[in-house]
């Protein structure tokens, strides 16, 4: 299925993401991958979902699915606040720039990542971020959980009503 | 006439060699350095700053060879990859940058040496500045007493530039380390070219000359008299709107007229004539063109709006274009006498003109103004309240004025409560808007909905009168004895530069905040540019602007106004005469031990919040060569690539010890040389953080942790994760987190170190270890 970039002048060159039509596929993928990481920007304090913040449901996510999180921005903060210990904290350029680095020891010590999820970012931060990783991370697969298209991650929810998304991240969560 | 024109030319020269052969500091290892003469540096710079691409594209469309796919570091049919494309085009970035301050530069100093000769001396601020021109000296080795010295330096700053730009031609420079090698050196370029623009026009125009005191201006689209006749420049070469003003000197009208700028212009306005009114940064071109005020448009040149000729045609305002660079399709009319273009332009018989002498300019102008105010009455293109109400109501929710926006604003819901007779969220809009228009561009039933968001703003818009400090050109030599020691030392936290265009992520408020927080805590803080006029936007309870609160002098808690975007030289020239002035390093041609000195023991940052134009680039490059970092906007992660260091990579924080050639580890400092935060609290923790150099004493130190562990659990509500990283020694521990500090250095195993006397190059060791 074709997506639209969000920002409509944000066309990508060939390789664009997969969309993701079935929540329970992406499920699949972070149940499939060895060491998977959450990027959460600062956004995901902000939006609101499903009577709390998004920063609520990935709390629960991280700790259902026990996918580590890293926090950018002031994020850690907004964590700390809900009691919840994010496994680092760091500017998003940061983890960029580690993600890309096959020898990195990722946020354990234990290894590389290989699978990077991402929301809650600028959509302008997230796409040159996913595209650094699209062109320089051949080891990771990138996941945009954002409820707009991200032609620069590998896998990426088309431009969804809140509604639609709200639904869609607890399949995820749910599957998980 | 050429001939001779040619010998005097000639003769001027040989008398500016002979007056710098009269310098009597030895010259140092590069003067005029060559492409390659810095290599070394910059390979040190960008081993331990490793850039991260971040493709704005995944194609190359700069030649029909292609478009090329690069996706995945594949290669283009000219066999470049991805990573050296990506610097490829900072690098055409960068000498767009400098080629737009030298052209700049160039005609200013054309024109003043037509005007006052070349022998004309370069005072910027008389016995307060001995080295009047510190990027100059230290990258060409030369030391400019003329109008005339200058266009010698134009010369070497052109031939690079040139050179640089050819290694942008497909199939030449292959490695992406050599393109950011060049990127520095255009970046270095590009400071000799403001330098050489702003000390020009200081000396010519008598600017404020290095003065702590400049006057305070207006700021503000309230601060104009709509009664009189508007003139609105836009641009940044202020030539033509020096001719506006001594016109209207000259013919006793002075004070009849209101003259008021746009972007940098305006502040070089305010240098000339203390009646003269910043409107503000670039982005309210839009806004104030469209409220109908002005009565006629004169534009310069750099970072005009091309639309602005349309756009005042809207309101029925002539429009004078002044300069080669920017003709908009008009008509040459700079042979006529000025009394017929006059009278073309009031009768609408031609919407504008292009008049390349400014003192025509200056003519045409005053008096096109003080006809056509009384004919246009204010004639305006910004809808009323009843009409923004009904249009709203074609609104077919469609979003794309949304995904257009680059803030993302929520128009389309601010369109339903427009629908539903509010304007009260369009109103919210007005402070986030950026005024770039694209939302209007993208809707599909034509909504002008900028002008909506500035009619539901138009009480704020017209409340906003402010003072800005207009700006004062260099720092003295005094003022750098005086703080060279305690910033040095660290006693003074950092010196910190806001500067840069205005796509402000959150409105421009945070770019006040940053700087009063910062001038509060006794860091020096510096403006130049759209920043600087941000800053000034915004009031304390008191009702005053930053510049009304913090000093103008060059000490710590200040505001300093240096100027526009070609005064950002003497931010650098700031940073290069500590080392000079205060620590006594040669200048003359000595780039790499300055630049060393400079990575090494001066804590300065610059900040450009709002980043979009490829000048901002270049400037940034600039400071990046000198090992100045430079934190940009979430937005300005759109440039393509960052220069990020590794704090998890000890090898790479060892500088030697000077005084033994011991190599030394000194913690991350500063961590990264360019760097896109994402919210303002990530920017002020990160400037606190990136302010610490190795040399710091340990008092220093103390200070510098002080306020970076107090931002962080400030803004962050954690203590910071790394300050083994930055406490070298026991005395480097703020007093009162002592006990808090040591348990955690425990926890990560923390040992001692030494405090060198940081350098990176071994040429500068003095005494060998065998
Ligand atoms: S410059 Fe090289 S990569 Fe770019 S289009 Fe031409 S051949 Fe392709
Ligand atoms: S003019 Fe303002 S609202 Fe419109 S696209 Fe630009 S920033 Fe967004
Ligand atoms: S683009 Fe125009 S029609 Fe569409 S939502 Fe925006 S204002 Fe309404």
């Amino acid at each position: 299925m074709a997506a639209e970039p969000w920002q409509t002048a944000e066309i990508p060159g060939p390789k664009k993401a997969l969309v993701i039509t079935k929540p329970e596929v992406v499920a699949a993928m972070i149940k499939r991958a060895k060491r998977p990481v959450f990027v959460v920007g600062h956004k995901a304090a902000e939006i609101d979902f499903d009577g709390g913040k998004l920063i609520d449901f990935i709390i629960e996510f991280s700790k259902k699915s026990g996918i580590p999180v890293v926090a950018t921005a002031h994020m850690i903060g907004e964590f700390t606040k809900r009691g919840f210990k994010p496994a680092a904290f760091m500017p998003a350029v940061d983890i960029g720039n580690r993600l890309v680095d096959p020898d990195w020891a990722g946020v354990d010590g234990k290894g590389q990542h290989d699978l990077a999820l991402f929301v809650g970012l600028y959509y302008y931060m997230e796409w040159t971020i996913l595209s650094g990783l699209k062109h320089f991370a051949q080891h990771l697969k990138t996941i945009s959980l954002d409820n707009v298209y991200h032609p620069h991650a590998s896998w990426s929810f088309p431009n969804l009503s809140h509604e639609e998304w709200v639904k869609n991240l607890k399949v995820i969560m749910e599957k998980v | 006439m050429k001939t001779g024109l040619g010998l005097i030319k000639n003769l001027e020269l040989s008398i500016g060699r002979i007056v710098e052969e009269a310098w009597a500091e030895p010259m140092g290892p590069t003067p005029f350095p060559s492409l390659t003469a810095l290599r070394e540096w910059d390979m040190k710079l960008l081993q331990r700053y490793k850039p991260f691409y971040l493709p704005f594209c995944d194609v190359c469309c700069l030649c029909t060879f292609g478009k090329c796919d690069l996706t995945g570091n594949k290669r283009g049919a000219c066999g470049i990859n991805m990573a050296a494309q990506q610097s490829r085009i900072v690098l055409l970035a960068c000498c767009i940058g400098a080629a737009t301050h030298t052209g700049h530069a160039r005609h200013l100093v054309e024109h003043l040496i037509e005007n006052y000769g070349r022998r004309m001396p370069l005072d910027v601020g008389g016995l307060n500045i001995q080295v009047e021109a510190p990027v100059t000296r230290l990258v060409c080795g030369v030391k400019p007493e003329t109008l005339g010295d200058l266009e010698e330096i134009l010369d070497y700053v052109e031939t690079q530039v040139t050179h640089c730009l050819s290694v942008c031609h497909t199939g030449q420079e292959g490695s992406n380390l050599d393109f950011e090698s060049k990127v520095f050196h255009v970046g270095m370029l590009d400071h000799v070219g403001m330098e050489v623009a702003d000390i020009a026009q200081i000396a010519a125009y008598g600017f404020p000359k290095a003065d702590p005191d400049a006057p305070l201006v207006d700021l503000g689209f309230g601060t104009v008299n709509v009664e009189k006749p508007v003139i609105l420049c836009i641009g940044h070469n202020v030539v033509p709107s020096v001719g506006i003003i001594d016109y209207m000197k000259e013919n006793g009208l002075d004070g009849e007229i209101e003259v008021c700028g746009l972007c940098c212009t305006a502040h070089d306005i305010t240098r000339y004539y203390k009646r003269g009114k910043i409107i503000g940064p670039i982005s309210w071109q839009l806004r104030f063109i469209r409220s109908g005020v002005p009565d006629v448009v004169v534009l310069d040149e750099q970072c005009i709006r091309t639309d602005s000729f349309y756009e005042a045609q809207r309101i029925k305002a002539p429009v004078i274009v002044a300069s080669e660079k920017n003709c908009m399709g008009l008509p040459n009319r700079t042979n006529d006498p000025a009394d017929a273009i006059v009278e073309d332009l009031v009768s609408g018989k031609i919407p504008g003109a292009l008049i390349l002498d400014p003192e025509k300019v200056g003519e045409v102008a005053v008096k096109v103004a003080l006809r056509v105010a009384p004919l246009r009455k204010k004639f305006k293109a910004i809808p009323e309240v009843d009409e923004v109400l009904q249009k709203a109501k074609e609104c077919r929710q469609c979003g794309d004025c949304r995904r257009a926006c680059p803030q993302d604003l929520h128009i389309p819901e601010a369109m339903k409560a427009a629908m539903e007779g509010s304007l009260a969220k369009l109103s919210d809009l007005y402070d986030l808007c950026v005024g770039c228009g694209r939302c209007e561009e993208a809707c599909p039933v034509g909504l002008q909905i900028h002008s909506f968001i500035v009619k539901a703003g138009e009480k704020k818009l017209k409340e906003e009168t402010y003072k800005v400090r207009a700006g004062r050109g260099p720092i003295q030599d005094v003022e750098i004895r005086n703080v060279g020691s305690p910033i040095v030392l660290g006693e003074i936290p950092g010196v910190i530069a806001f500067v840069g265009c205005a796509n402000y992520p959150k409105g421009g408020i945070e770019v006040a905040e940053m700087c009063r927080e910062f001038a509060s805590r006794r860091y020096i803080v510096v403006t130049s540019g759209c920043a600087a006029m941000t800053a000034g936007m915004y009031k304390n309870e008191e009702g005053k602007t930053p510049y009304e609160e913090f000093t103008g002098e060059f000490t710590a808690g200040c505001m300093v106004n240096v100027g526009s975007c070609v005064a950002n030289a003497h931010i650098a020239g700031a940073a290069i005469k500590i080392a000079n002035i205060f620590a006594k390093r040669n200048l003359r041609a000595n780039y790499e031990e300055i630049a060393d000195y400079i990575l090494n023991r001066v804590g300065a940052v610059g900040v450009a919040w709002g980043a979009y134009s490829q000048k901002a680039a270049s400037i940034a490059a600039g400071f990046w060569r000198l090992g100045v970092p430079v934190i940009v906007g979430p937005h300005g992660i759109k440039y393509r690539r960052m220069l990020l260091g590794r704090a998890d990579h000890e090898e790479d924080w060892y500088v030697y010890d000077a005084r033994t050639g011991e190599k030394v580890y000194v913690g991350p400092a500063p961590e990264h040389l360019f760097y896109a935060a994402e919210t303002k609290e990530e920017a002020m923790v990160m400037i606190a953080k990136l302010c610490m150099r190795p040399n710091d004493t340990t008092k220093g130190r103390a200070i510098k942790l002080t306020h970076y562990i107090d931002l962080h659990k400030r803004l962050y509500g954690t203590m910071p994760e790394d300050i083994h990283r930055f406490v070298r020694t026991i005395a480097d521990i703020p007093v009162t987190m002592k006990d808090e500090i040591i348990k955690i250095l425990e926890e990560k195993g923390w040992k001692e170190t030494i405090i060198p006397d940081p350098t990176l190059l071994p040429r500068l060791i003095r005494k060998r270890k065998e």
